[in-house]
């Protein structure tokens, strides 16, 4: 049987193209991250000392950068701050997104489509621009504050924008369709059947949802939480156009440290300390879920 | 059960709710004469009419647009080949390494992304010399190095299900197998490079964050002249826009699931 593109010249011409743009476009650019996270700040283009100095033929690599962030506890909040948040963000999407993914795999066959449409519709609108309309909801004088004082459930506008609160209803606001998408998945393709055992088995739905539909519905958590939690601990949109000051997270941490400060190798030992604190856990966890999968566990 | 199907209806008309009603209002707001963005001032048009003669925006969205179409059609050729290589490609020494760099930008934070790739420009810059400055060709590069990933995953699903034997039956009457790509799998597999060319073209026109680290002032796409803008506070212009954009999206779906339903109904 002859397959595909079996010549070798042919495979090798398809395949060079994607893998030579991610080498250069994604490996080298890391790698380079990962030096400069190594080298000493100073000021001029580009703002760092270079790490080998080839008239003395040294190597003169410094951990500068990364004690700036042992020493100092904003880092270290900051990025607790991120995963706190990220954490609730991701609650609260599982909470919205649980019950609206279970409504619309129990719909009628012919509506699902349309429904599942209308939760990854906004999607397709910008989302920089739906963060934005929360700002006119969320102000003191905005619709929000407007709705509840006319309603007499407060007297006073609540200070909404520009706290935790604010990052976090953006967060499952601008999330959501991640997590109902995969949850929808699963809880399609799962064997209705087995509900009806547990019913003729004097089961009640209430106890059948817990034995039966969440246990099978667990790899669409867990995909929806990770479609959630990632994007959002590193997130800076959000943060920084509905949060205030204080809402300390990493990604604004990183974001000051380059833009602001223009202190290069600082901000290059965030992002390796992101990355190995946070990405590569994930991808390993991944990794090994696939594996898993490709056994047919 | 009607009453737990009663409750789930609700639960779902309550989600779609949270989801619509910050677009409807920003829809609403758009055609407010005030500038006070939350003081209905009446029916206006005004806004629309500034943001015509704002040749920033103008600029910027036109520019936007361009970088959008180069990066989805980059980022298609880009992701089909290494979903190919994925899918038909058994073994070859570094498929791992490749799998992980394909599904790597699914999961990296964006701010690690946009700052890896300005380093790697200005890197590149004070070795060879190009690229000159922060421009158009660095916001494509950068875009279809994250957006090649997805276009990837949707193609590849694709590819995984097509049945094989159509390519073996085309093969055995002796086509060459660029041939049998173009004529037998590429029709095949059609639908998913459309959904995967919208989305690169989708998520380029959206991009803020590796935007804002590759552009230079020379080149600035629509939504780091909407960041700036916001940044400053609520403008009316802004609302404007946004209801451009969500009509244009709802054209362009209305359009889509046109097609698509008459492609159903001849059987296609």
């Amino acid at each position: 049987m002859k397959t595909l593109l079996e010549g070798r010249g042919g495979r090798f011409l398809v395949g060079l193209a994607p893998y030579a743009w991610l080498l250069l476009f994604f490996l080298v650019p890391f790698l380079i991250v990962l030096k400069i996270s190594l080298s000493e700040p100073q000021m001029g283009i580009p703002p760092y000392m270079p790490l080998i100095d080839w008239a003395e033929g040294a190597f003169k690599g410094t951990l500068a950068g990364y004690n700036t962030l042992l020493g100092d506890n904003l880092y270290l909040l900051a990025y607790l701050g991120s995963l706190k948040l990220a954490g609730i963000s991701t609650l609260g999407c599982l909470l919205l997104g649980y019950p609206a993914a279970y409504a619309i795999a129990r719909a009628p066959q012919s509506r699902r489509q349309a429904l599942l449409m209308l939760v990854a519709l906004p999607f397709w609108t910008s989302f920089l621009i739906r963060v934005y309309a929360w700002i006119g909801i969320l102000k003191n004088e905005g619709l929000l504050n407007m709705a509840l004082q006319a309603l007499g459930l407060i007297s006073e506008p609540l200070q909404i924008l520009e706290t935790s609160t604010a990052v976090v209803i953006g967060m499952v606001y601008s999330y959501l369709p991640f997590m109902i998408l995969p949850l929808y998945a699963t809880l399609e393709k799962m064997d209705l059947s087995l509900l009806e055992a547990a019913a003729d088995l004097g089961c009640r739905p209430f106890k059948a949802f817990l034995a039966v539909t969440l246990p099978l519905s667990m790899p669409g958590v867990i995909a929806g939480c990770m479609l959630v939690f990632i994007p959002a601990v590193g997130e800076f949109v959000i943060p920084d156009l509905l949060g205030g000051p204080d809402t300390l997270v990493i990604g604004k941490v990183l974001w000051a440290e380059f833009f602001d400060n223009r202190d290069w190798p600082t901000a290059s030992a965030v992002a390796v300390a992101m990355l190995v604190l946070l990405v590569v856990p994930i991808m390993v966890f991944q990794h090994f879920e696939a594996k898993r999968q490709e056994r047919g566990e | 059960m009607k009453n737990r199907g009663f409750a789930l209806y609700t639960a779902l008309a309550l989600v779609y709710a949270f989801l619509y009603l910050p677009i409807a209002l920003l829809v609403i707001y758009s055609f407010n004469a005030s500038k006070l963005v939350t003081v209905w001032g009446g029916f206006s048009t005004k806004w629309y009419g500034e943001l015509l003669h704002d040749a920033q925006v103008l600029d910027a969205a036109w520019l936007s647009l361009k970088i959008a179409f180069l990066n989805a059609c980059l980022a298609t050729a880009l992701g089909t080949m290494a979903a190919v290589v994925l899918v038909r490609f058994r073994r070859f020494s570094g498929r791992a390494l490749f799998t992980g760099m394909v599904s790597a930008p699914l999961v990296m934070p964006e701010i690690i992304t946009g700052l890896a790739l300005l380093l790697l420009f200005v890197g590149m810059e004070n070795l060879l010399g190009w690229p000159d400055g922060r421009s158009m060709t660095t916001i494509v590069i950068a875009h279809v190095t994250f957006s090649l990933s997805f276009v990837t995953v949707v193609v590849r699903s694709r590819l995984a299900q097509m049945d094989l034997s159509l390519e073996e039956a085309a093969m055995d009457l002796g086509a060459r197998p660029l041939t049998v790509f173009f004529s037998i799998t590429l029709p095949i597999i059609a639908p998913a490079l459309a959904a995967g060319w919208l989305l690169a073209f989708t998520l380029s026109v959206d991009d803020v964050v590796i935007s804002a680290f590759v552009s230079g002032p020379g080149a600035t796409p629509l939504p780091i002249v909407i960041f700036s803008k916001v940044r400053l506070g609520v403008s009316p212009e802004i609302n404007a826009l946004a209801t451009i954009v969500v009509a244009l999206v709802g054209v362009a779906i209305a359009v889509a699931g046109r097609v698509m339903m008459t492609r159903e109904k001849q059987g296609g």
